[in-house]
């Protein structure tokens, strides 16, 4: 503040920004004084210091106009064909590398077959129907397993992000879990289950709950603290906390857990599918895997480790991809980025 | 009365005190500023108030429904539109679901953002965000509303402008406000009364009326503000080496 500000007292020291109005200023209802400096001829608005507008509808007026001076112009998304067209054109080039590897003859064709070959395979496969069997015994499961994962790991997330003791409890154990391939888990679940769908979902359960929680609980970390302030002083229960503000907030790290959870369902659903085959256990990509190991036959390997790419792909473009985008765009927050 | 403030102490550990023997008195209706300089404990002071932290000694009275509460940025939930930011605290209030809806239209309508209600923060700029901020901490429906430096991030125009809002709704809602800044203008602006808070410890050393001529005269109201500034130095003096 000028220094010289603390002396001066003349009517027109005040050093906010002074506006000239034109007309005279409409009094305000009940109200008998209005903005004047009381220099002859002019009338003068001094904000900052007095009431600088003149009653209720010139208020309105000015906020409207600053209003729609800050705000961005709605900008209308159009259909971006580079989303599409890139990523085709990026799949033809490897397809047309692999061609042109396999045509100079490296190695033996049966060893690594070329793009139709494969292509042949994907029809046989097709037309007796095993394609087809395996895609669906296979999504289904890890659906299932992904989406029993969800419920169960949810909740525990949310009370080990919440409660101090029990995340220092069995926060370590949970990062552990993380950690520990769910490969693991299969000797041990054939011994427990025997050859039956029990053996494949205990070890989906394994590999995605504690990345579901883990994803959860630093979403919730990263929760800016004034959230929590703002609940509790919106008279916020523990509960509502949880439910209204924190569940939310954490949303953005949730999902990236959730997506985490997904993928570690469909991998460990695959190496339970290669290392379990036989019993009860239905046909699923990786017993299709398998199958073409013991037949020796590259093409059926590589059929199916294609399907089980494309099936990852699909569900993050078809599922995550864009609740994930919307999630954010939501929040203002994917401006500038790359996606 | 609806807050009074009785030898209030506060330090955080063994640390020098930060209040220290603070005696306020807030009657119904009143529009207190609460200046000081940086360090003041004038955020601390509020947050005792509003319940989010305990004094370490003293007594304090204030509504037993506890108080409103505006934070220096707006603390909008991003996921929510503007409406439902106002609606989150009606629900958390107990309202039913279709007075929620009408309450908080009337709300955004009293803030002068009715065309704006469904979007969302980061679509608004900071000065509608203050004032969908504003509209919540009114939807709390408390006879006392505690504002910490609200303005204090927006630039001039926009204050200048929510000043005169500020002042309106006060006049309309009839609300208690008590006001932190450490903007003399503003505190004389717009408190009825300016409440001078010293700086470590912070305590009540000087306060001043504001009356109705020093709304519309400026020069009334630059006079006030140089002898507040002035006082407010001395203040800050005390603290050189």
């Amino acid at each position: 503040m000028p220094s010289k500000f603390l002396s001066d007292s003349a009517p027109d020291a005040a050093p906010a920004p002074q506006v000239d109005v034109t007309e005279p200023p409409l009094a305000e209802p009940g109200e008998t004084k209005v903005s004047t400096s009381s220099t002859a001829g002019s009338t003068k608005i001094h904000a900052a210091l007095t009431r600088s507008s003149t009653g209720h509808a010139d208020l309105r007026e000015l906020e409207s106009g600053l209003d729609s001076l800050q705000s961005d112009a709605v900008r209308k998304a159009r259909i971006d064909w580079s989303r599409v067209l890139l990523p085709v054109a990026a799949l033809v080039v490897l397809v047309l590398i692999w061609q042109f590897y396999v045509s100079l003859g490296f190695k033996r064709r049966d060893q690594v077959p070329g793009p139709l070959d494969v292509l042949g395979q994907f029809g046989t496969l097709w037309a007796d129907g095993s394609l087809q069997e395996a895609v669906w015994t296979s999504l289904q499961r890890g659906l299932m397993g992904f989406l029993i994962s969800v419920v169960i790991a949810t909740p525990i997330g949310l009370l080990l992000a919440q409660v101090a003791p029990l995340r220092r409890a069995f926060g370590p154990l949970i990062s552990g879990l993380q950690v520990l391939p769910s490969v693991a888990w299969v000797p041990a679940a054939i011994i427990w289950f025997g050859l039956t769908d029990a053996t494949v979902y205990f070890v989906v359960f394994m590999g995605a709950i504690p990345s579901i929680i883990n994803g959860l609980i630093s979403g919730v970390d990263q929760i800016p603290p004034q959230y929590r302030r703002v609940g509790t002083v919106l008279g916020a229960s523990r509960l509502e906390m949880a439910i209204q503000i924190i569940l939310p907030a954490a949303l953005p790290g949730y999902l990236g857990g959730l997506k985490q959870g997904w993928a570690f369902s469909w991998r460990s659903l695959m190496a339970a599918e290669i290392i379990a085959v036989g019993g009860t256990i239905g046909f699923g990509l990786g017993s299709m895997l398998n199958q073409g190991r013991d037949l020796a036959d590259m093409t059926i390997v590589m059929s199916a480790i294609l399907l089980i790419l494309a099936v990852g792909i699909l569900i993050e473009l078809l599922v995550f991809g864009p609740v994930e985008k919307r999630l954010l765009q939501r929040r203002g927050l994917l401006a500038g980025s790359t996606r | 009365m609806p807050v009074v403030l009785e030898n209030l102490g506060k330090r955080f550990g063994d640390g020098a005190p930060v209040l220290d023997d603070v005696n306020a008195t807030i009657g119904k209706g009143e529009f207190v500023a609460l200046l000081g300089a940086s360090g003041c404990g004038k955020s601390t002071l509020l947050n005792i108030m509003a319940g989010l932290e305990v004094p370490t000694s003293g007594a304090l009275e204030v509504p037993s429904d506890g108080a409103a509460f505006m934070f220096q940025d707006s603390a909008l939930f991003p996921w929510l539109t503007a409406r439902e930011n106002v609606e989150l605290a009606l629900k958390l209030r107990g309202v039913g679901k279709a007075e929620r809806r009408a309450k908080a239209g009337e709300l955004l309508d009293l803030v002068h953002l009715a065309e704006a209600a469904d979007k969302r923060p980061h679509e608004l700029s900071g000065g509608m965000r203050q004032r969908v901020a504003l509209a919540r901490s009114l939807a709390q429906d408390r006879q006392l509303l505690l504002m910490d430096e609200p303005f204090a991030a927006l630039d001039a125009i926009t204050r200048d402008l929510l000043h005169d809002e500020l002042e309106r709704i006060w006049k309309e809602t009839g609300r208690t406000i008590v006001f932190v800044t450490h903007n003399v203008r503003e505190a004389v602006r717009l408190g009825q009364r300016v409440l001078l808070l010293s700086s470590r410890p912070g305590r009540v050393v000087e306060e001043w009326n504001v009356t109705e001529e020093h709304r519309t005269d400026a020069g009334l109201a630059g006079q006030l503000t140089g002898v507040i500034t002035a006082r407010l130095r001395e203040e800050i003096r005390r603290h050189a080496k």
